[in-house]
């Protein structure tokens, strides 16, 4: 008896909704055994991850607020990633965004300037965060560079030129030497949704963003020139499709949510610039965009899944002192397992017995 | 003495009683999930015999053979040897045994020379240099001219089939396989390679010749077995048996006669090519040097030609997939198109038809509704304002359904789901339905069904007589005598003046392929260039 892998002649839609599920099911007993492994019970520490968060109102807040930028990150990634673009570096657009937006709340800090400071370092964020994004798309359609590798690299730019700038130029003369800039004014803040909450106006940005790539993808010629440009390359060249000019504008619209999400992540829940406003949120965006099927709809929920993760690993830790980078190995396990299961889609398994011996008399 | 005998009987198995096949399959069965390629066939081959594998494509003569040369082991049944019972552990057992093959698609590589490429496929531990001096040897030995130096690159397509073959021969088979070995040969070529497996059975070996090509068959083999829907048909021996006959037991039915209608009028140049020339775009790649035609509208110009003699490349710059400096070389409906894109071509009533289906003319893992999108969206009113009109997409796969008769399992399933000939009436529908004043199509009927390689050439016919200009490339000399006005033929990159189809006899066609010119004095200046 033999497991084999088979061709299915057509994709399994029914697999491509439970595969994510599958996934994180299988993601669910590693972590168990791992638990075990570190000496904690492992029904307690599930509770903590998964359903404590859930209990109070606060944590919910929390989990929306977290996933507002994974979601914003991950939509612009999921462009790049349906056309074949592998832009691995949101996380250095997000911080690039970051940078660009503050640069407005630090020069006008103090100052009366209007109701105008926010809506420029929004658009100033998302700008800077498309250009950042562009010096890779452009080096691998002029010069066939590695998007992956230059993606990569230039996140440790933009961490270190932003730690540069907290350290140095922007740093708050009033912050006991803290490198951070000053806490930005009301006018440089993204406002709250409900009064002492913690909800804000950017997880409805997010949602918008959300719905804007349901209907980009769904139903217009570009949505189809992404998808059909990274499905059979080509056949998007016979189509009239231009796959380098999507390169520069899936790049382009992912830098810009990515630096976007990182100018609300800063002038929203932080308050003010400083090194470490990302928990990985870049890379964990990459997970978020998989796990989401690179499905608009599909990233929301991946989106709130893996911010739970986040949110329950700071009360595990509380709680049972399991270490904060345990989050980090579950986010792992769940992307390998997410990639694993897609080989569902086009794939079946199947037992196959050896061939029963024909016994046949001579003539 | 046998083969002679034989020759005259009817039932040529009648002849072998009191001796053993060379190779015998019983009941040979191959399971592919509940798809059924080979169902319990049995076929007997004898030594000093040209065995015929006849069928359409799908009907389980490739998995025949792969079973046959330890590729892919068989769900059930037997395959015996000289009598015994043999299981093979893959091709190099086959090939020790002496079995072998030669496959219709090439494995060779480009940047080798000849000798070094048949030393990575042979198994034995002699040096190079006596490998080499065989190489020549059996070479010499069979008529099949090689220079062992020469990188493959260099090779046309009929010399890196002499490779396959000296290959295989080298290993001095008994048996030996032949999988479509005449779809890239001219018609002299071919006529080479039916001398050089004349001897390999008189010297006793035994040949089986997988092949559609009927007249061929008749010619060259001593038996004939037809498969169809992975069951065996009948063993004959085709030199009784008329083509027709023959198609009708592939085919399992008579195939609908294409009839191209009477009074078809041609009237104004619609494609016109000026002194195209272009440099390849890849390493290895043909360049096109001063390829000048004229198509006008009610006409149908064939492009015959050994594969790989710039066809594509071709395609490619009609079709704008790779643009010419110079506007005027492609025009298209009188409008200088050199310089347009594709989708601009489109817009000027072009339509293309790619040689290969999936991946080129579709996206395999795409609906069909998208993939009508996928060529429709430049000029057949499915975009508005940047938006998709599903409804539109979905509308013209019915009509494409419908009119071209395409069988599938739903309405609108993934262009890889569909069978090869039904992809390919989709695809021809798909082109043919936006009226297209230009038709440039490449290979339409190549590794499909009968049936729906008559509808096609059937549909080229009546969009010919609506007024369209039509260009076919193909390789079958025979679809382009039956459905072209004149045929030209392409040779290293060149385009040969049209011959009117009644005087392209197949010797013409053969000649021009082969790179030889018709006139005298042209072949002079041939020689200098």
């Amino acid at each position: 008896m033999q497991l084999v892998l088979e061709k299915r002649a057509e994709r399994s839609n029914t697999i491509a909704l439970v595969s994510p599920l599958i996934a994180i099911g299988l993601t669910i007993v590693t972590m168990i055994i791992l638990f075990a492994i570190l000496g904690k019970n492992p029904l307690l520490a599930l509770h903590a991850y998964f359903v404590a968060p859930l209990t109070d109102g606060y944590s919910l807040q929390e989990i929306a607020v977290k996933a507002t930028p994974l979601v914003m990150i991950a939509i612009g990634l999921s462009l790049c990633y349906l056309a074949n673009a592998w832009n691995i570096g949101a996380e250095g657009q997000f911080l690039i965004g970051a940078v660009a937006g503050s640069w407005i709340a630090v020069k006008t800090q103090g100052t009366d300037a209007g109701a105008w400071v926010l809506p420029a370092m929004l658009v100033l964020a998302a700008a800077a965060g498309a250009l950042y994004a562009l010096i890779p798309a452009i080096c691998k359609v002029k010069f066939g560079a590695s998007e992956i590798l230059t993606s990569l690299m230039l996140v440790y730019v933009a961490d270190l030129f932003l730690d540069y700038l907290v350290r140095g130029p922007w740093r708050d003369p009033h912050g006991f030497n803290f490198p951070t800039t000053a806490e930005f004014d009301p006018v440089a803040t993204v406002p709250l949704l409900i009064e002492g909450g913690r909800l804000h106006l950017g997880s409805i940005i997010a949602l918008l963003v959300v719905a804007a790539a349901a209907i980009l993808l769904g139903r217009t010629i570009k949505g189809f020139e992404i998808r059909v440009v990274g499905a059979a390359p080509r056949a998007a060249r016979f189509g009239g499709f231009n796959a380098n000019q999507l390169i520069i504008l899936t790049f382009a619209v992912s830098g810009a949510l990515a630096g976007l999400a990182g100018i609300i992540e800063v002038a929203g829940p932080v308050g003010h610039l400083q090194p470490g406003i990302s928990p990985g949120y870049g890379f964990t965006a990459i997970i978020v965009a998989f796990l989401g099927r690179l499905n608009p709809l599909g990233i929301l929920i991946a989106g709130l899944f893996l911010a739970l993760t986040f949110i329950g690993g700071e009360q595990a830790q509380i709680a049972m002192k399991i270490p904060l980078d345990v989050t980090k190995v579950f986010q792992g396990i769940l992307l390998f397992y997410v990639l694993a299961c897609d080989s569902l889609i086009l794939y079946r398994f199947k037992l196959v017995f050896p061939n029963r011996q024909v016994a046949r008399g001579t003539g | 003495m046998q083969a002679h005998q034989r020759m005259l009987d009817p039932t040529p198995n009648g002849l072998h009683s009191g001796e053993s096949p060379l190779l015998q399959t019983l009941g040979l069965t191959k399971r592919y999930g509940d798809f059924l390629a080979n169902d319990s066939i049995d076929i007997d081959i004898w030594p000093k015999e040209i065995h015929a594998l006849l069928g359409e494509n799908g009907a389980g003569k490739s998995t025949l053979v792969k079973a046959i040369y330890g590729l892919i082991q068989p769900s059930a049944g037997e395959i015996r040897w000289q009598g015994e019972r043999i299981v093979l552990s893959g091709p190099s057992e086959a090939r020790s045994r002496g079995i072998g093959m030669v496959f219709q698609h090439f494995s060779l590589f480009d940047n080798l020379t000849v000798a070094e490429n048949v030393a990575l496929g042979l198994d034995g531990k002699e040096s190079f240099k006596d490998m080499s001096a065989r190489l020549e040897q059996v070479s010499k030995t069979y008529g099949l001219p090689l220079d062992p130096r020469r990188e493959v690159w260099q090779l046309s397509v009929g010399e890196r089939q002499r490779i396959e073959i000296v290959r295989a021969l080298m290993q001095d088979p008994k048996f030996l396989i032949l999988d479509e070995p005449t779809a890239v040969l001219t018609p002299q070529e071919a006529d080479q390679l039916f001398i050089v497996l004349e001897r390999l059975k008189a010297e006793g070996r035994a040949i089986l010749y997988i092949s559609h090509k009927l007249e061929e068959v008749k010619r060259l083999c001593d038996t004939a077995t037809i498969l169809r829907g992975g069951k065996k048909v009948e063993t004959c021996n085709p030199r009784l048996e008329t083509a027709a006959s023959l198609a009708r037991m592939m085919v399992g039915g008579e195939i609908k006669e294409v009839k191209a209608p009477a009074g078809r009028q041609t009237t104004v140049p619609r494609l016109v090519v000026n002194d195209l020339s272009l440099a390849p775009s890849e390493a290895h790649g043909v360049r096109l040097e001063h390829i000048s035609f004229e198509l006008k509208g009610g006409e149908i110009l064939g492009i015959a030609g050994v594969a790989g003699n710039g066809q594509d490349e071709l395609f490619a710059a009609l079709s704008g997939e790779r643009l010419s400096r110079d506007p005027g070389t492609v025009v298209i409906e009188g409008i200088a198109a050199g310089h347009l894109s594709i989708t601009q071509r489109r817009k000027l009533g072009a339509a293309f038809v790619p040689e290969e289906r999936l991946g080129h003319g579709t996206a395999p893992r795409m609906r069909l509704s998208e993939n009508a999108l996928l060529t429709g969206h430049a000029a057949s009113g499915m975009v508005r304002r940047g938006f998709i009109d599903t409804a539109a997409t979905l509308k013209t796969v019915d009509r494409a359904t419908e009119t071209f008769d395409v069988r599938k399992a739903k309405r609108d399933p993934e262009a890889a789901s569909l069978s090869g000939g039904n992809l390919q009436k989709f695809i021809v529908g798909r082109e043919i339905l936006r009226n297209p004043a230009v038709l440039v199509v490449s290979q339409p009927t190549w590794g499909v069904d009968a049936g729906a390689a008559a509808v096609i050439r059937q549909a080229l016919l009546d969009l010919a007589t609506a007024g369209a200009a039509v260009l076919v490339t193909s390789q079958d000399l025979d679809e382009l005598a039956e459905i072209a006005d004149r045929i030209a033929v392409m040779f290293h990159g060149r385009l040969s003046a049209p011959l009117a189809t009644s005087e392209a006899t197949r010797e013409k066609l053969g000649l021009l392929m082969g790179g030889s010119s018709l006139e005298p004095k042209e072949a002079a200046h041939a020689v200098g260039a």
